[in-house]
């Protein structure tokens, strides 16, 4: 689902003539593809986002996973079944983006397995009841279109590619959900309720989706100069906020932030402060469900490694017939 | 570390009548199981009516750096195309 400004780029742009000829192609908006030189720390810096973004997709499953066989109604079943199973493609997309870039996937899995990989920090929080499907749906993908949208347009070519697939799937991600929640939202009290319960617990951790605000971000300068990024952490999280509080507002649900009030001069909603003490503490490990994510990944990881060695045992073997029937 | 699953290229046709186009890549222990993959991540919303799968190795690229050798003498040769040819508006359109 989603990709995270957790990048930390310390290199300093160089100024060989490679380097030149590099960022000439940048601000003629070309597009870098797998074999074309390339800085080396925009090499590092795309590896680094491009599977942090593809480990988001895949532990993202699990949350939403949860709820698979407690749906509601056959209808909000296979929808969710058809919505994970697309996170499930989202991280094949990323996964095959950041191998162009001389990665394994098996490298990247093993650094995700052994939790040196960092991915969204939003899959750490609980889904506790079937609102929470909606407002995952809702305002987890909604946050991810408005990051993913511009990445559309990020100068290396299967990466934006990748996200080009990515958005034309996503959309659908986000209406489901919100059809979830109004329908919470017009039901029973108690039903209405949950919704709210649902939004209460869900906003403040994906306003902090975003990354840290632009002024603690010291590292997208580089980013931002190779067109990977195009908007600041705080100009999307904005974005977003201004286009989620009418909706949440025709749900007729409030957003858990008695400061919210909107600007009639700027013409934007603004937010009471972000706890990103909170979110430090999520990405650092300490999130509700930290540990037991990386359990699931290991687990599936495991239980399925008799698969994998089959596969490739059996596909070895009809190689070799093939080979000795041609002798 | 796991052992390498192999990688393939996937192909689709999107539409009778259309040629194959390059779609994405995914890893998998052979042929069948990346038909099978390829379907279940690439077709899912019918995008295709027929797929290719084509291990990577086998795939032999133009070298990036050869770019202006290999493309660049077709530049000049402008004879190839068809308005460069004069014919008088009274012939119509040809
Ligand atoms: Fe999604
Ligand atoms: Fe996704």
């Amino acid at each position: 689902m989603y990709t995270q400004a957790l990048n930390v780029v310390t290199e300093k742009l160089g100024d060989s003539e490679a380097e030149q000829r590099f960022l000439e192609r940048i601000d003629a908006e070309e597009r870098i593809e797998p074999n074309d030189w390339m800085p080396e720390a925009y090499r590092r810096l795309l590896i680094r986002q491009i599977s942090q973004h593809a480990h988001s997709e895949v532990v993202g499953m699990l949350p939403e996973g949860n709820w698979i066989t407690r749906a509601p109604s056959l209808r909000r079943k296979a929808a969710l079944l058809a919505k994970v199973q697309d996170e499930g493609g989202h991280g094949l997309y990323l996964y095959a983006a950041a191998e162009t870039l001389g990665i394994s996937r098996e490298e990247m899995v093993e650094q995700l397995l052994s939790g040196r990989a960092k991915y969204s920090s939003i899959f750490n929080y609980p889904t506790l009841t079937w609102a929470d499907i909606g407002a995952i749906g809702w305002l987890v993908d909604g946050a991810a279109i408005m990051n993913q949208i511009p990445l559309c347009r990020c100068s290396y070519g299967p990466y934006a590619r990748a996200m080009i697939r990515i958005c034309r799937e996503e959309s659908f991600h986000q209406r489901q959900g919100y059809e979830i929640m109004l329908t919470l939202a017009r039901g029973t009290p108690e039903q209405k309720a949950m919704a709210q319960d649902a939004l209460n617990r869900w906003w403040w951790p994906v306003l902090m989706m975003f990354g840290p605000p632009d002024h603690a971000s010291q590292h997208s300068e580089a980013s931002m100069r190779w067109k990977v990024k195009r908007f600041s952490n705080d100009t999307l999280r904005q974005k977003f906020i201004d286009a989620t509080v009418p909706q949440a507002q025709f749900l007729g649900l409030t957003i858990p932030d008695p400061e919210l009030r909107f600007n009639a001069e700027t013409g934007h909603w603004e937010t009471g402060p972000i706890d990103w003490e909170e979110f430090h503490r999520v990405l650092a490990g300490y999130g509700p469900c930290n540990k037991e994510r990386l359990a699931a990944r290991r687990k599936a990881h495991e239980e399925g490694a008799w698969v994998r060695e089959a596969a490739l045992a059996y596909a070895a073997k009809q190689k070799q017939r093939i080979t000795q029937q041609a002798a | 570390m796991d052992q390498f699953m192999p990688l393939w290229e996937v192909f689709i046709r999107t539409r009778n009548g259309l040629a194959h186009r390059h779609v994405g890549s995914l890893h998998a222990a052979d042929a069948e199981m990346a038909l099978q993959a390829a379907r279940d991540v690439y077709t899912r919303r019918g995008e295709g009516v027929s797929i290719w799968v084509v291990p990577s190795a086998a795939i032999t690229a133009s070298d990036p750096a050869e770019t202006e050798m290999m493309f660049e003498p077709t530049g000049s040769k402008i004879y190839r195309h068809p308005t460069f040819y004069k014919i008088p508006d009274e012939v119509g359109h040809m």
